[in-house]
């Protein structure tokens, strides 16, 4: 999604109705709001960026204005997996053991440099995976060492507005969107 | 049917289960997996699984120069990121034999000394939000926050600055510096009695922290084990006290010793550590003499032929730096001593016999960071 697009809701609102009718694009419109505003991340951090993800969301940042809430432990209770931190070739199994084990739908942040693509610092070492998405696909990246909460939060809003052009009744047509 | 039969099988208290704990667990603050051998709900021995976060910092570090190797050590214990620098820092510049400004000395005091604070505020309030109090994590972050303002203004980043380099520091502090600590220091003096009111009196924490976990002083020695956790054990281990660097020894100040050894121990060593470390705090920032904020340095930095040896008390322990140099510009080989690969490995004693709630108390009163066990 461009960045231009950001503040302009109508473009994608009137993507979302072409070609349907008025009472499922409500129910869409519905499913999307209720699902964009409570998007329950996993507790997962395996390293730095975990920190600026709990400042994220403790006290001054304040991660719950975004519905982005209740951190869940369990993956079976989650939305979306913010992979924050590295991750190396002995942890791959196991997050992607933990990505099957959410439920659809789920989405996946990618956080910090790591995280997009092996680090600014760790890229050249034998054991790091050079980027999350060669293990789980990624919703949205978020650059930085680590990112500030706010560029955070600028993700987590990208996501929501991906979640909005998604369509609960008509799946194939979001494929299209997005 | 008698007793005996009901406990050995319906119950099956007397048989052994072993469950994993991790290596996604909210607790283990990171990547780490417990094997933990239970009988009934005790625990019977735990093996720690590490390698999840294994990056291969001292496999890099042969392949890069000097000032480079920084940047990597921010990223181990990510907590006390300015420590690790400083560990760094020293052994080069020993090896140089290099004198560096008095300044430079104090800001890097300064600094560490606030890094100390915004981690045992962190693990404050990881350590509450284990033991189910979540509010602890709203108090000790709001706190940690007004550190992380004093960091950004002068470094331009909150949680890895790579600040301070072989030879001094990287620029000189922003002009606010001092009024900012100063402000600081008024400001969490008021706020530190707030977290003992809210945490240490309250009485379902008493009972789950104090006589768990104990760890002998003499354990903390076989093991290794440093920092507030060792001290919590009546270890005196406190490097700043036994080999002074940059300017403690210009300061005064206690080393916090508990006897007890238990998780409440360990508590109130962090907790007493922080009034320490605002004492400390107090006595340098008026105090900072004017200067050059790095003394004069070669481009390329190549250390003479041998082996150096720097040791530092970052928040956790004892973070010890070997460099073995052949007179080139990267390190033959370079190790660290951390200080959590050796508080890990206490966990067997010190949770065997006891149940498996437990367990999660004291893991987080060892203040764990996964990163720096791996590397």
């Amino acid at each position: 999604m461009k960045n231009e697009d950001f503040g302009d809701n109508e473009a994608l609102e009137l993507l979302n109705t072409l070609g349907d009718n008025a009472f499922m694009t409500t129910i869409d419109n519905l499913i999307n709001w209720g699902r964009s505003n409570s998007v329950w991340p996993l507790t997962f951090a395996t390293s730095c960026c975990g920190i600026e993800m709990m400042a994220a969301g403790a006290s001054r940042h304040d991660f719950a204005r975004f519905g982005i809430e209740v951190y869940r432990a369990s993956p079976r209770q989650a939305d979306v997996i913010v992979v924050a931190g590295t991750i190396v070739k002995k942890m791959a199994p196991v997050l992607k053991r933990l990505y099957d084990q959410m439920p659809d739908p789920k989405y996946v942040i990618a956080m910090g440099a790591c995280a997009v693509s092996g680090g600014p610092f760790f890229y050249n070492t034998y054991s790091v995976v050079r980027g999350v998405d060669h293990v789980i696909p990624v919703d949205v990246y978020i650059p930085g060492c680590p990112p500030r909460p706010e560029a955070l939060l600028y993700g987590v809003m990208q996501l929501q507005r991906k979640i909005k052009g998604e369509s609960f009744v008509k799946p194939d047509k979001s494929d299209k969107l997005l | 049917m008698s007793e005996e039969i009901i406990k050995d099988v319906i119950i099956g208290e007397n048989e052994e289960y072993i469950i994993n704990m991790g290596p996604q667990h909210p607790s283990t603050h990171g990547v780490l997996r417990f094997e933990v051998c239970l009988q009934g709900e005790t625990v019977k021995y735990l093996i720690p699984h590490i390698g999840y976060i294994h990056r291969g910092i001292e496999k890099m570090c042969e392949a890069i120069t000097y000032p480079q190797i920084i940047h990597l050590t921010d990223r181990m214990d990510y907590l006390s990121a300015h420590i690790n620098n400083e560990a760094v820092c020293l052994c080069v510049e020993n090896a140089l034999q290099i004198e560096v400004p008095e300044r430079v000395k104090y800001i890097r005091t300064i600094l560490a000394e606030l890094n100390r604070i915004a981690s045992h505020q962190l693990w404050w309030s990881a350590f509450g939000m284990d033991l189910g109090a979540l509010t602890t994590f709203f108090y000790g972050l709001r706190d940690r926050e007004k550190i992380l303002d004093i960091f950004e203004e002068s470094f331009g980043s909150r949680l890895l600055h790579s600040f301070i380099m072989p030879g001094g520091l990287m620029h000189d502090v922003h002009p606010n510096f001092q009024k900012r600590i100063k402000e600081f220091i008024a400001y969490f003096r008021k706020k530190l009695p707030e977290y003992d009111q809210l945490l240490t009196g309250n009485i379902i924490f008493q009972n789950r922290s104090k006589g768990i976990g104990l760890m002998s002083r003499e354990t903390a020695i076989a093991y290794g084990v440093t920092g507030p956790s060792g001290r919590g054990s009546g270890w005196s281990c406190d490097i700043r006290k036994i080999a002074p660097y940059s300017a403690y020894d210009k300061v005064q100040f206690n080393e916090m010793l508990e006897t007890e050894g238990d998780t409440f121990a360990r508590y109130k060593v962090r907790m007493r550590e922080m009034w320490e470390s605002m004492n400390i705090l107090e006595q340098l920032v008026d105090n900072i003499p004017e200067g050059d904020y790095t003394a004069k340095m070669k481009p390329i930095i190549k250390l003479p032929v041998g082996e150096y040896f720097q040791r530092v008390e970052t928040a956790r322990g004892e973070l010890a730096v070997y460099i073995v140099s052949d007179g080139n510009k990267t390190p033959y080989r370079i190790k660290f001593r951390t200080p959590n690969f050796s508080n890990l490995f206490v966990m067997n004693k010190i949770t065997s016999g006891y149940k498996i709630a437990d367990l999660v108390a004291v893991s987080g009163s060892l203040d764990l960071v996964i990163p720096d066990i791996d590397r």
